[in-house]
């Protein structure tokens, strides 16, 4: 019984520190303005769909890996996921929960179209120096 | 003897923990989070010590792993402890209460001992062992607490330290995310041998959440804790 209370508080816990945290990161790239060319490829201006958090994904895994932004894609990648559980589950009970997941989720998209801006400029950054070498 | 795996984990967290020192003397705070910088560097050594005994001294199962394991881990927590008082000096900083926060940490922390004792005197013959880790655990649980009325703290005072907010969070998700994989092999022993592997893992998370703090954000930078907030969603 008391391993179960201590459960889900430590859950609860979580989540009140999980959540904040990736916001934390989401935060840094919502003043980021996109590239033209990314805009054209997602076609995100400034305001992101959640729905198109998975598209925008496969784009950035198609460009060379930059180690900085592993662990921030991964972070924010397992929050969408919890969101959705969050979307899922606040559908039929509470409306406004749902509109917090879904401008979250947006968030979330935002987030890696500026990941995806940041990776465009690595690559290029990297052929321009082969191309000098 | 731990599979390739456990080893692989141990030297990442180990990389990891060396990282943070690194970050955080390129970003020129060391001195500023000389606690966690030392907690940190600490966890190198007593990686290192560990890593030797496993390759030395019979494995993860001879008895010199697990008390160096309890004593070490007992030794880590109350340094971790003791970084987290430094966060709480450094948010409460303007108010000039440093002494009264120190005092209140060590009357805490002898509250703790008190308690982890009286557990232990009542029920082991083996006792400054299971005191060491009767007091690991419960000192975990008071981090928990005190890391999440810390984080009150900050939104209450509008704390708008980028670094030291991220280092809050981390801190938070590190002792509640240990609290979760503990109660839940208690509650379901026959998944320990899960929770045995999901710990290291865990262990991980802080120092790659501080080294990605110290390299990433930088000490001048700001943001709104409050609209970092569940509630406040926008």
């Amino acid at each position: 019984m008391m391993a179960a209370i201590i459960l889900v508080c430590s859950v609860a816990f979580f989540l009140q520190f999980f959540v904040p945290y990736c916001r934390s990161l989401i935060a840094s790239s919502a003043e980021h303005m996109l590239s033209a060319e990314v805009q054209d490829v997602t076609g995100i201006r400034t305001q992101a769909a959640g729905d198109d958090f998975a598209r925008v994904m496969q784009l950035l895994m198609l460009c060379p890996d930059r180690p900085e932004d592993r662990g921030e894609i991964r972070a924010v990648g397992m929050y969408f996921r919890l969101l959705n559980v969050v979307k899922t589950a606040a559908r039929r009970l509470t409306p406004s929960v749902l509109a917090w997941a879904e401008r979250e989720r947006g968030r979330c998209t935002y987030f890696a179209a500026v990941a995806l801006d940041r990776r465009v400029a690595f690559s290029r950054d990297l052929l321009a120096q082969q191309i000098e070498a | 003897m731990p599979g390739s795996a456990s080893y692989a984990i141990l030297l990442l967290g180990t990389l990891l923990e060396a990282l943070v020192v690194v970050c955080a003397v390129r970003r020129k705070v060391l001195k500023k989070y000389f606690v966690l910088n030392l907690y940190m560097l600490l966890c190198v050594f007593v990686s290192l010590g560990r890593y030797h005994i496993l390759t030395h001294d019979g494995g993860v199962k001879s008895i010199t792993y697990r008390y160096f394991y309890f004593y070490s881990d007992a030794l880590l927590t109350i340094i971790l402890y003791f970084g987290l008082i430094s966060l709480y000096i450094s948010v409460f900083e303007e108010m000039k209460v440093e002494r009264y926060l120190r005092m209140g940490a060590i009357v805490l922390l002898a509250g703790t001992s008190w308690f982890s004792y009286a557990v232990v005197s009542q029920s082991s013959h083996r006792m400054l062992t299971y005191f060491a880790f009767e007091l690991s655990q419960n000192l975990y649980f008071v981090g928990l607490i005190l890391t999440y009325v810390l984080w009150a703290a900050v939104l209450k005072m509008r704390h708008t330290q980028a670094l030291l907010v991220q280092l809050v969070l981390s801190l938070g998700i590190y002792f509640s995310a240990y609290a979760a994989s503990y109660s839940l092999s208690n509650l379901h022993p026959t998944l320990y041998s899960y929770v045995a592997y999901m710990v290291p893992v865990i262990g991980c998370l802080l120092p790659l959440s501080w080294a990605y703090a110290f390299w990433r954000v930088p000490d001048e930078a700001r943001l709104s804790p409050q609209r970092l907030a569940m509630a406040g969603s926008r």
